[in-house]
């Protein structure tokens, strides 16, 4: 366990369940995380973004549109379950019971774990016509990424507050990059010392090389970061992407003429964010500095 | 060498436009090849021409066009 991880399961704000990177968590944790995502909803609030909120499910059949695998094969959680007759309940049970492989007895069902909370919103707003100026969601939800990891901050599943732009090239990215000067500053309010950088997501094998150059060289990711587990290797607390054309052609969104739609996101990694708060200014909030306490427990 | 990176843009590229007759130094992107495209182009011209492209050319400006690519191609086959 790294220390930073020993110091917050020891406080009880983790609980541990005995898999890497999945926790419970204490109230005073959720507190603290419940109280930030409200401060970005009293900041947000006058976006009048329209609120979604989703299970932590996709369909299967949009998961496998979104081309999900070619990038992350490796992270997925598609959802399995017992689909045999009854006849056969009872060797599967034998087989547990044994210590034996028992996944070839299970089905694949029309779920798989969210990835990022944006996706279900993508077949969603492709069922009706973008209206001129686009549009804006506001979506939050557990995510899951199959990433085990001692590191606190790399949970398996985390909660991802995201604001989802929809429109036009110019006012998807337009959109984005504000947005990175804005959230810096709501960061610096808490005491967080983000700082931005380019960056890439974890695409898989030698072709994922390529994609994440790709991916850097048209500045479509940047990332917020601060050091929480390590200072050499700071923790992103916040993503801005832009998905360029990804999602309208992928889920047929088009723009009130016609055109396909950009999509842009931006993303607070929630866990992430309340663990830097709990790095940056200790495990006790009522110890924490008053300028972030009534920004978070108002 | 050139033809056959064409048939393989043809084949892979996902393009707009006809590869076969795309000027050499053509914008691929421009034409419309995707990131994911690209990638496919990638692993083709690698089975193709019996190479591994290092990490040093699995970037954007060596498959952006077909003549980039030749030049890519011809270091790591050395002519042959």
């Amino acid at each position: 366990m790294s220390t930073f991880l020993q110091e917050l399961v020891a406080k009880g704000l983790l609980i541990p369940t005995g898999v890497d990177g999945v926790y419970g968590r204490s109230g005073v944790f959720e507190d603290a995380l419940l109280g930030f995502d409200s401060y970005i909803s009293r900041l947000a609030e006058n976006d009048k973004a329209q609120v979604m909120r989703f299970p932590p499910l996709v369909t299967r059949e949009n998961f496998e549109k979104s081309g999900y695998l070619k990038s992350f094969p490796h992270l997925a959680g598609p959802v399995f379950s017992f689909n045999r007759p009854p006849a056969e309940h009872a060797a599967l049970l034998e087989r547990v019971q044994n210590g034996e492989p028992w996944a070839d007895m299970l089905a694949m069902t029309d779920t798989v774990l969210t990835p990022a909370a944006c996706y279900p919103v993508y077949p969603t707003v492709a069922r009706e016509p973008l209206a001129k100026g686009g549009r804006l969601i506001d979506v939050f939800s557990y995510c899951f990424r199959h990433e085990p990891s001692i590191d606190p901050a790399r949970m398996q599943m985390f909660r991802m507050r995201e604001f989802i732009r929809i429109g036009s090239p110019a006012e998807c990215e337009e959109w984005r990059d504000q947005w990175i000067e804005r959230a810096g500053h709501w960061l610096q309010d808490l005491g967080l010392p983000a700082e931005s950088a380019i960056a890439n997501d974890p695409f898989f094998g030698r072709g994922g090389k390529m994609l994440a150059l790709n991916q850097r060289a048209q500045h479509l990711k940047f990332e917020l970061v601060v050091p929480i587990a390590t200072v050499e290797e700071p923790t992103a607390i916040m993503s801005f992407n832009y998905h360029q054309e990804h999602f309208g052609k992928t889920f047929g969104i088009n723009q009130s003429d016609g055109e396909v739609a950009h999509t842009a996101c931006v993303g607070f990694g929630m866990e992430r964010v309340t663990l830097a708060l709990f790095k940056f200014h200790g495990l006790d909030p009522d110890k924490w500095p008053a300028g972030v306490r009534e920004r978070i427990f108002v | 060498m050139q033809n056959q990176i064409r048939t393989i843009l043809q084949q892979h590229g996902k393009l707009g436009t006809d590869a076969t007759s795309l000027a050499e130094d053509a914008d691929l992107y421009q034409a419309g090849m995707t990131s994911h495209a690209s990638v496919n182009v990638m692993l083709a011209l690698e089975g193709a021409f019996d190479v591994e492209f290092p990490d040093r050319m699995l970037k954007r400006s060596v498959f952006e066009s077909i003549r980039n690519i030749h030049a890519a191609l011809s270091e790591l086959t050395g002519g042959r």
